[in-house]
């Protein structure tokens, strides 16, 4: 590596690129700094005086919201449903990303480029019919109803991604292991899916991700027992007299468990975000 | 490596297509049938045949929403690629620093779409957010609740916040797939920074790029939560984008044959666009793969 | 099914849809089409033309609807010749 030295040489010096990185992590920063430390405020400190650090540093908004299963049970709820679509996702993407990266089949380009559109839509166009396919169904206000919902997008996120991972992966091994006599269900679970474990394991969390994540199908079709936390923040934005405190301790709660995960996956959010094609 | 033709691989596609056509293929349908029809209390309906289209096409409601959409996800492209390329430029290529940066940068990334909504919200408030206090202590007049403008730098500098970290970390993987020896052949030639990033980098980058163009095009062309959250589609209709505007008629309105019609119009140009999009970069992939 | 909201026109609309893929299937398997490159300059097989044709009729009957007051047989037309143009040159 030559350009080894010279970065030692300048080490102390400003270097221009060093700024750019330091102030775009700096803008990245400060506006989730701002929604932390306002949960740790009380709400008549926010709305009456202005400052960078709380001067009563509080838990309370916290613990407003760990005891109040109107507001707790909206992560159970989100918990249960996006659970559930990854599961779904899973499931159904494992055997098809492996069909689409192994084989030539009739159609195939076609079903990929349909899997792409629905990856696409815009949730907006299927509220609606969303709304009226599951209230026909009576699952209207159901985990399941979100799950399978969520399913639109995550469903061929979930393909283009394990098709990208599973592409690296040489066919030889398959065709050893079919010689050796394997079936393919017993190749494929004993071997081939242990062989992918960490795209499993990134797909999962990009799954999780923007099911989490989602807020309009989630709450068009949920009204009370399958209610999302991302819906009852909305809802409480909207009421008067609201508890700025609480919303912010409500917002740093959803962030956390991407905030937990991500660094196990950095390496690979690039491939996730952009649907396995890095 | 050529793949096999076998066409038993259908089955292992099958439970994808069953449930991707119950989530996309049977409300589409719906969609199409609710869009020729009027109803009454969503339960009654009566043809009326290419009505809801005329109308739509003919007044200023839907256009007004697909200019401000376009403009819109114009001005993020022109923003967050070219910062998103700086960005990747300008990161640490390994060690600790590169897993940092990394890491705060995907942050954004994996916030819930209202949360950033409400970020945005509080942060420019002038009473009680940082960014709208400081700018009132420097006399500059700015309230995103108000001001249409103001609500335009507001929704777009949260848009770029939210979304320029992806077109960052896509463009930081491309140069990452750059050999060590090209940068020495550049550097033995004395090639300015600026041919190393126009001969060496772009070109690497492109297929990347071509996926972040793709994905920031077609995510910003139906951004609602965000948005909706931060001005409600206000002040007036300033920043009512075409999902905003879908969904104050099918829901808020419960109009379902307009709304329909809209949806149609809507999901026609993302049809478009995706397929052009698709087109490019299979072009790309099969360059590479002779390459 | 009721809330789907059934009429006889788009159910017309949807079996002619599903009966053109089918028959496209049908003749894919008696006469596999071949990839071809053409004044688009991409590489199309006889499904992609099918799609471009589709996706286009959309366009031209939007377009038609929003333009022309003359009954919307005139734009079936202009899609018929426009399919027809896809298919011989894209």
């Amino acid at each position: 590596m030559s350009a080894e030295p010279r970065i030692n040489n300048r080490k102390f010096r400003i270097r221009p690129a060093n700024v750019v990185i330091a102030g775009y992590l700096l803008f990245l920063l400060v506006p989730i700094y701002w929604l932390v430390i306002m949960s740790f405020k009380t709400n008549s400190e926010i709305l009456s005086s202005f400052t960078l650090f709380p001067d009563n540093f509080t838990l309370e908004n916290y613990q407003t919201i760990l005891t109040d299963p109107s507001w707790y049970m909206g992560y159970v709820n989100s918990f249960i449903y996006v659970s559930l679509n990854t599961v779904i996702s899973l499931l159904v993407a494992l055997p098809a990303a492996y069909a689409f990266s192994r084989y030539r089949f009739f159609g195939d380009n076609h079903l990929f480029f349909w899997l792409l559109t629905n990856r696409m839509a815009p949730p907006a166009v299927f509220a609606l019919p969303f709304f009226q396919l599951y209230s026909s169904v009576s699952l209207f206000d159901t985990h399941i109803a979100v799950a399978l919902a969520h399913c639109l997008f995550n469903v061929p996120l979930a393909v283009w991604i394990l098709e990208g991972f599973m592409r690296g992966i040489p066919r030889e091994i398959d065709e050893t292991a079919f010689i050796d006599g394997y079936g393919f269900t017993r190749f494929f679970t004993r071997i081939f899916v242990p062989m992918i474990g960490p795209g499993i394991g990134v797909t999962a969390f990009f799954c999780f991700m923007f099911s989490w994540v989602e807020l309009l199908l989630s709450r068009t079709l949920t009204s009370v027992d399958a209610k999302p936390i991302t819906a009852i923040m909305t809802r409480t934005v909207s009421a008067s007299g609201l508890d700025w405190g609480v919303l912010a301790a409500a917002g740093v709660l959803t962030i956390i468990p991407g905030a937990i995960v991500i660094y196990f996956v950095r390496n690979y959010i690039a491939k996730g975000f952009a649907l396995g094609r890095v | 490596m050529e793949k096999t033709v076998n066409q038993r691989a259908w089955f292992l596609v099958l439970p994808v297509l069953v449930l991707v056509a119950f989530s996309s293929v049977i409300p589409m349908m719906t969609v199409v049938n609710y869009s020729f029809q009027d109803s009454f209390g969503g339960n009654e309906f009566f043809w009326v045949g290419l009505e809801w289209y005329q109308e739509l096409l003919r007044s200023g409601r839907l256009w007004d929403a697909f200019g401000r959409q376009l403009l819109f996800s114009s001005i993020i492209l022109a923003i967050e690629i070219p910062l998103g390329i700086l960005v990747a430029l300008s990161m640490p290529k390994k060690g600790w620093a590169a897993s940092v940066c990394l890491v705060l940068m995907a942050l954004p990334l994996l916030i819930p779409y209202n949360v950033v909504g409400t970020i945005w919200q509080v942060f420019g408030r002038a009473d009680i957010g940082l960014l709208g206090r400081t700018l009132s202590d420097l006399g500059i007049s700015y309230n995103y609740a108000q001001n249409a403008f103001d609500a335009w730098v507001t929704v777009i500098a949260m848009d770029v916040w939210h979304w320029t970290s992806l077109v960052a970390l896509l463009a930081y993987a491309g140069l990452r797939s750059i050999p060590s020896a090209y940068y020495q052949a550049a550097e033995i030639d004395q090639a300015s920074r600026w041919s190393v990033f126009r001969y060496i980098e772009l070109p690497k980058m492109r297929g990347v790029l071509i996926i972040a163009i793709l994905l920031r095009f077609m995510d910003s062309f139906m951004i609602y939560t965000e948005p909706f959250v931060l001005t409600g589609g206000g002040p007036g209709n300033s920043t009512t984008f075409l999902s905003i505007d879908l969904v104050k008629m099918a829901l808020g309105q419960f109009d379902l044959g307009p709304a329909a019609a809209f949806s149609l119009m809507y999901f026609l140009v993302i049809l478009l666009i995706s397929y052009v999009f698709y087109t490019v970069m299979i072009t790309i992939d099969k360059d590479e793969a002779k390459a | 099914m009721d809330w789907m909201a059934w009429t006889l026109p788009t159910a017309l609309f949807f079996i002619a849809i599903a009966a053109m893929l089918f028959g496209m299937s049908l003749l894919h398997m008696k006469y596999p089409s071949v990839a071809r490159i053409g004044v688009l300059g991409i590489e199309t097989m006889r499904g992609d033309r099918l799609f471009i044709s589709l996706l286009g009729s959309g366009f031209i009957n939007l377009a038609w609807i929003g333009l022309v007051d003359a009954p919307q047989y005139g734009a079936l037309i202009i899609c018929g010749i426009f399919a027809f143009c896809v298919f011989r040159w894209v």
